[in-house]
């Protein structure tokens, strides 16, 4: 075959292309397999195909998806956190003529795959995940509006998630830090792959987001139960509501800057060059756009849970919930006014400079009521320190630190000195692991029971807890002190001998949260092993309070036998103290949505379409194009989405249910 | 604060919405989130007009906007357009009523005025390119071919979907469900108008007038 | 297991106190960064105002109002008051408005574009000083430094004289850098085809390093350069070795540094031609490549004010046939032909090129 011929058919993958010469990567690209082949194997075995694919892939159900979405983000989550171990490590032994174990191609792909990782695939899918999951049984919806939407959603994140991965083992991931700044990420200093790979799996991943936030704001107004006004509504689906409200706000700026720099790349367009009149200070401003406000994207879904658990178990209504929802609001306004901090050095003037630290500044006004209104919740409280109230008390001491560097960085000044530095990089993980994070380990705590009938086992869960909790702080205090020390971000090698004890430290503290993430697995591995002793047969394990507890665990899939109608805010505990009864008969046939195989198809021919692109595969591409469009096409050709579940059917379930579920509570 | 003190402990409450549940999945849902879309779309328009914005006078030494904007044909686009949106109007009335022939027959005379439309900017592009002024030239140019032809892809989604709507016409009749989807294509239809006037009042006349 | 807490808790304090003198941004030698340091004090005291009682409150709430203490008051209804939501929304309300102030006020004095008015904490700038010009151009992956007035260059090396004002003009060659001097005034980027200004001055004698603050590829790591201060006399020394030491900075001399290289060590130029500054900040070291300013400004006859009075700049290609103004910009993929679209490495293969 003659290379014209080769290279028309395969475009620039080649044999060069697998990294074939590199014991690490073939000893992970064998363990890969050689997992991927236990698992196709043991579910070929089993016979679990079938069942896999009509009751979960091809799902349109709002709790299944939600549960798909956390497995994603706790599988990348092990792969963004192996990114940062062996960051940690490198920079612990790198000092001097040490040159570490990693040059710097190696080390630059491990920064930019960490962050690009732990935020798109990790954050968001968690945050999705949990607000899929939870927020339609909050609010006593049968489903989210868009049920296929939902599923394609998340089989879109998917693709992204396995492009990413898949530069692991063929070509390589870029080199260009987590946003790919122009100019660098442009075609004449990125020529290779890395770019590429990241830009098909952002916009693919970031197709499904986009899609998921529309699907979850017309959800939340669209599909409240009966009496369930705006301010009687939960605070998690107010936060998911603003959170999903920003998404879309923000997403488009992304999209745009990611398609302009995908033109930059493949039509040779000038939009980002040094070059022909290009502006590559509009990339920083837009991914900014998107970038800042992507943050609260995440934090005011966190800032729900707290307030959720918080309200829980302190045995009380949420302090002022009012005020809480109105911070809420005023968060996600200010979120959009404030991108500019994140350049302050580039020396836009003094008055604009003022004008976006001060917006910063005053977020952190809402948020300061929120923490004051979390400490008045447990004021005159009863509080069970369960696990999930654990988080919050951790979440409430380590995140203060956080919001304060936040404001001292908002200070153009200070930040002429702190900017790009180290300190910078240990706010942002303060804020984001003491924020999101622990947020996100308590909503899985808390919902768990909700989802699969038991508790996590509670001794591994406090193993969790204090790793990430002790390891956070053990590996961040170091670096916020090298910060101070002038040490820069992104750097894989140092000469200054006296930095390595910091790093040192640091890298112990990697390991502490490691034990804190095998803790979390192992929670969920003794938790199923001790199922029968750990089993929730009330559907509301922990007193709860809103509407997602007054049903079974694990819901039927149609949630409520009976639509529920709300009186009062804490809707459940409403019901609980007014002596409501389960209904016995008088069920009705209930109207679902059809499972649909439409979005893995669609899903899989957008990761193909995405690796012909970086590869150069001119016809595969075209080929995938068309092939979305006549399946999107066809997919409108389908009338036949829904069916009734026969009232018989929902009878004879509840009945099931009733005797467990005991009467009244 | 709270409901307990208009409603005594114990009363008859009402617990369960007992209606027919014929709950349907996202009816009126389906309108709103298809304008979320659009408005997610329009920020995304936001974004390319900023990005000409910023770029409008980077000519780098190429091309300016009053040797290569040809102001007859950019009317005659912008008519087409416009009267297509009016075509729609057309539909829009006998889809109430649910008479599907005239439906088909506005959409599809909709669909031409949409299909010349694409054909005159796929000439000018080209014409343009001929010439030497590609998106490659300058930043400016690049801006210019990214946002019209950003809009023009927009254009040939819709013809697709209106193609989709004769045929399902044709065998669904004027369902419920087709309404929606008419509507839905309306919405996007006008959407389009909306950018185009932007496209053409901020790129090609204030381009050729500055 | 105790113990080990303990040791690990010790060592942890060692290392907070032992690397004081090494934490430069807190101990600069510039009285900019000084001023900088102390706004991050004061605002760090402010606001520990409101951070340690929140700390202090939830471990407090927490361990009083727990499940098992038989002594507390437990009020399920207390979920509102209007005297409780009024402190705290006007508690951190009063703080951020004092931060606001500082923040309004210390932007503007300490903005890098703005010429000093002091070179030390009671010490107003001399009516006859005259700052030294320092021109800083950032090239992959080193530091350049052009003395307009005294016609010398360094790279890697950047000295200056002690309590004189020094301005800088700051560019960079093809990436967006930072240009950072903890010890002297923190940082501002440095960018292709843009001019930042940074006025500083240093305050005391000795070594420390700047940085480059942004990432960049490749050589980033390395990319710093040795920052030295000198009193006075001491700096005309080192000018004069400088002078003394021969080597001359020119456009072909430019071009070659402009190659991207790593770890370059520092070196010194007894001449500098001028204007070398202005080729790179208008992309045109290469000769025959037009400069920016003028294509911009024959861009602005051409496309900008009256239509009927427009004229073409001289000298210049007209618009409509000029050429691209870069010769070897990258081909974009989709124009590649098969041969041309080369092989993507993977993650072991050394990066070619940039």
């Amino acid at each position: 075959m003659t290379d014209a011929v080769s290279k028309t058919i395969f475009g620039r993958l080649g044999w060069e292309s697998f990294p074939i010469h590199e014991p690490i990567l073939l000893g992970t690209f064998a363990v890969v397999v050689l997992l991927g082949l236990v698992i196709v194997g043991a579910t070929t075995y089993f016979r679990l195909w079938g069942y896999l694919w009509k009751e979960w892939f091809t799902s349109v159900d709002h709790k299944k998806i939600g549960i798909m979405y956390i497995i994603l983000a706790i599988i990348m989550l092990l792969r963004g956190f192996a990114d940062a171990l062996m960051m940690r490590a490198q920079q612990a032994i790198a000092f001097g003529a040490n040159e570490g174990y990693l040059n710097s191609h190696h080390y630059d792909q491990i920064f930019t795959a960490h962050g690009t990782i732990m935020i798109f695939f990790v954050a968001i899918p968690l945050v999705v995940g949990i607000v899929n999951f939870v927020m339609p049984l909050q609010i006593g919806a049968r489903d989210v509006a868009f049920p296929f939407l939902n599923n394609l959603s998340f089989w879109l994140t998917v693709a992204g998630a396995i492009l990413t991965m898949v530069s692991l083992f063929v070509g390589e991931f870029a080199r260009t830090g987590w946003l790919s700044y122009a100019p660098l990420a442009g075609l004449a200093y990125s020529p290779d792959t890395g770019v590429d790979y990241y830009l098909w799996s952002l916009q693919i991943a970031g197709v499904g987001t986009t899609l998921s936030a529309i699907n979850m704001v017309a959800t939340v107004i669209k599909m409240r139960a009966p009496g369930m006004t705006m301010m009687k509504m939960p605070v998690f689906s107010w936060t998911a509501l603003c959170s999903n409200v920003l998404a879309i706000a923000i997403f488009p700026a992304l999209t745009a800057a990611f398609f302009l720099l995908m033109l930059d790349r493949y039509v040779g367009t000038a939009f980002f060059t040094n070059d022909l009149g290009g502006a590559p200070m509009m990339y920083w401003n837009m991914v900014w756009i998107w970038g800042h406000p992507e943050v609260y994207v995440l934090v005011l879904p966190a800032f729900g849970i707290y307030s959720e658990i918080t309200s829980t178990f302190s045995g009380k209504r949420l302090f002022g919930y009012s005020s809480m929802v109105y911070a809420t609001v005023v968060i996600t306004i200010l979120a959009y006014l404030v991108w500019l901090h994140h350049f302050f050095t580039m020396g836009a003037g003094p008055s604009v400079n003022s004008f976006f630290g001060i917006a910063t500044m005053v977020i952190s006004i809402p948020t300061g009521a929120k923490i004051f209104n979390w400490l008045f919740t447990m004021y005159r409280g009863n509080i069970r320190f369960e696990l999930p109230m654990m988080w919050v008390v951790a979440f409430m001491i380590t995140f203060v630190v956080g919001g304060m560097t936040g404001v001292l960085l908002a200070i153009p000044p200070a930040d002429f000195v702190l900017h790009n530095s180290l300190f910078l990089v240990a706010h942002f993980h303060n804020t984001i692991i003491g924020g999101v994070v622990f947020g996100l380990f308590a909503a899985m705590v808390y919902w768990f029971p909700k989802a699969f009938g038991f508790k996590l086992d509670p001794f591994w869960g406090k193993v969790a807890f204090w790793g990430w909790v002790i390891g956070y702080w053990v590996a961040w205090t170091p670096i916020y002190v090298v910060g101070l020390m002038g040490t820069v971000r992104r750097v894989h090698h140092f000469d200054d001998p006296s930095l390595q004890p910091y790093f040192i430290v640091a890298a112990v503290g990697g390991v502490i949260i490691l034990v804190g993430i095998l803790g979390f697995v192992m929670s969920i591995v003794m938790g199923f092993v001790k199922r029968e002793q750990l089993r929730d047969t009330t559907g509301d394990p922990w007193d709860g309070r809103t509407l997602e507890w007054s049903t079974s665990s694990p819901p039927p899939p149609y949630n409520f036998a009976l639509t529920p109608v709300v009186h009062d805010l804490d809707a459940w505990y409403d019901m609980k103290a007014r002596g409501y009864e389960r209904p016995a008969d008088g069920f009705r046939p209930i109207h679902m949505p059809r499972n649909t195989g439409a979005g893995v198809i669609l899903a899989g021919l957008a990761l193909v379409l995405g690796f012909a692109m970086v590869w150069y595969m001119w016809w595969l591409a075209a080929l995938s194009f068309v092939g979305l469009l006549v399946v999107a096409v066809g997919h409108t050709f389908n009338f036949k989405r829904d069916f009734f579940i026969p009232a018989g059917d929902v009878a004879a379930t509840e009945a099931k249910r009733r005797p467990l579920l005991g009467v009244g509570a | 604060m709270t409901d307990h003190a208009l409603e005594p402990r114990g009363a008859a409450v009402t617990w369960h919405h007992v209606g027919d549940d014929a709950h349907d999945h996202g009816a009126n849902a389906t309108v709103l989130g298809f304008w979320i879309y659009l408005m997610s779309d329009a920020l995304i328009f936001a974004s390319l007009f900023a990005m000409f914005g910023v770029v409008s006078t980077a000519y780098a030494g190429g091309p300016v906007p009053r040797e290569i904007f040809d102001l007859p044909l950019v009317a005659l686009n912008t008519a087409l357009l416009l009267a297509s949106s009016i075509t729609f109007g057309q539909a829009i009335p006998h889809i109430e009523a649910g008479r599907v022939a005239p439906t088909r027959f506005w959409l599809a005379i909709t669909g031409l005025l949409g299909l010349a439309f694409v054909g005159v900017e796929l000439f000018e592009f080209s014409h343009l390119i001929a010439e030497g002024a590609g998106p490659q030239r300058s930043a400016f140019l690049s801006a210019f071919f990214t946002l019209v032809g950003t809009h023009g892809a927009h254009v040939t989604v819709g013809l697709i979907w209106i193609a989709t709507m004769l045929v399902q016409l044709g065998r669904h009749g004027p369902s419920g469900e087709m309404k929606r989807r008419i509507v839905c294509l309306s919405m996007f239809w006008h959407f389009l108008d909306i950018i185009w006037i932007g496209v053409f009042t901020f790129v090609y006349l204030y381009g050729v007038l500055r | 297991m105790k113990r080990a807490a303990g040791l690990l808790l010790v060592t942890a304090l060692s290392l907070l106190l032992g690397g004081c003198e090494k934490m430069v941004t807190m101990f600069p030698t510039g009285d900019i960064a000084l001023q900088q340091r102390n706004l991050i004090l004061f605002s760090v005291g402010v606001m520990l105002l409101i951070i340690v009682p929140v700390i202090v409150l939830t471990v407090l709430f927490a361990y009083r109002y727990r499940w098992s203490n038989p002594n507390k008051v437990y009020d399920p209804t207390f979920d509102h008051s209007t005297k409780l939501e009024l402190v705290i929304w006007s508690c951190p309300l009063l703080i951020i408005i004092a931060l606001s102030v500082v923040t309004w006020t210390s932007t503007h004095l300490l903005d890098p574009f703005r010429p000093l008015d002091r070179i030390a904490p009671g010490k107003p700038v001399p009516v006859d000083a005259k700052p030294l010009n320092v021109q800083a151009v950032a090239l992959d992956w080193k530091w350049l430094f052009i003395y307009p007035d005294l016609g010398i260059a360094t790279v890697n090396e950047l000295a200056l004289p002690v309590d004189v004002p020094v301005r800088f003009a700051i560019t960079s060659s093809d990436q967006f850098n930072t240009f950072y001097a903890p010890t002297l005034a923190g940082m501002i980027y440095a960018m292709p085809t843009m001019r930042s200004e940074l006025n500083a001055v240093l305050n005391k004698p000795g070594e420390s390093w700047g940085y480059s603050a942004n990432y960049t590829g490749r050589g980033y790591s390395d990319m710093r350069f040795k920052l030295r201060g000198f009193e006075a006399a001491d700096f005309d020394g080192w000018v004069a070795e400088t002078r003394a030491a021969g080597g001359s900075l020119d456009q072909a001399k430019l071009i070659e540094l402009i190659k991207p290289s790593e770890k370059d060590p520092a070196a010194r130029f007894a001449s500098a031609d001028a204007g070398l500054f202005d080729r790179v900040l208008n992309r045109c070291v290469e000769p025959g490549k037009p400069c920016m300013v003028d294509v911009m400004r024959r861009d602005m006859e051409r496309g900008g004010g009256d239509p009927n009075s427009h004229h073409m700049g001289a000298g210049m290609p007209s618009g409509r046939e000029a050429e691209p103004l870069i010769g070897d910009r990258p081909k974009p993929a989709l124009e590649k032909t098969p041969e041309e679209k080369g092989v993507g490495p993977n993650v072991t293969a050394p990066a070619h090129g940039h």
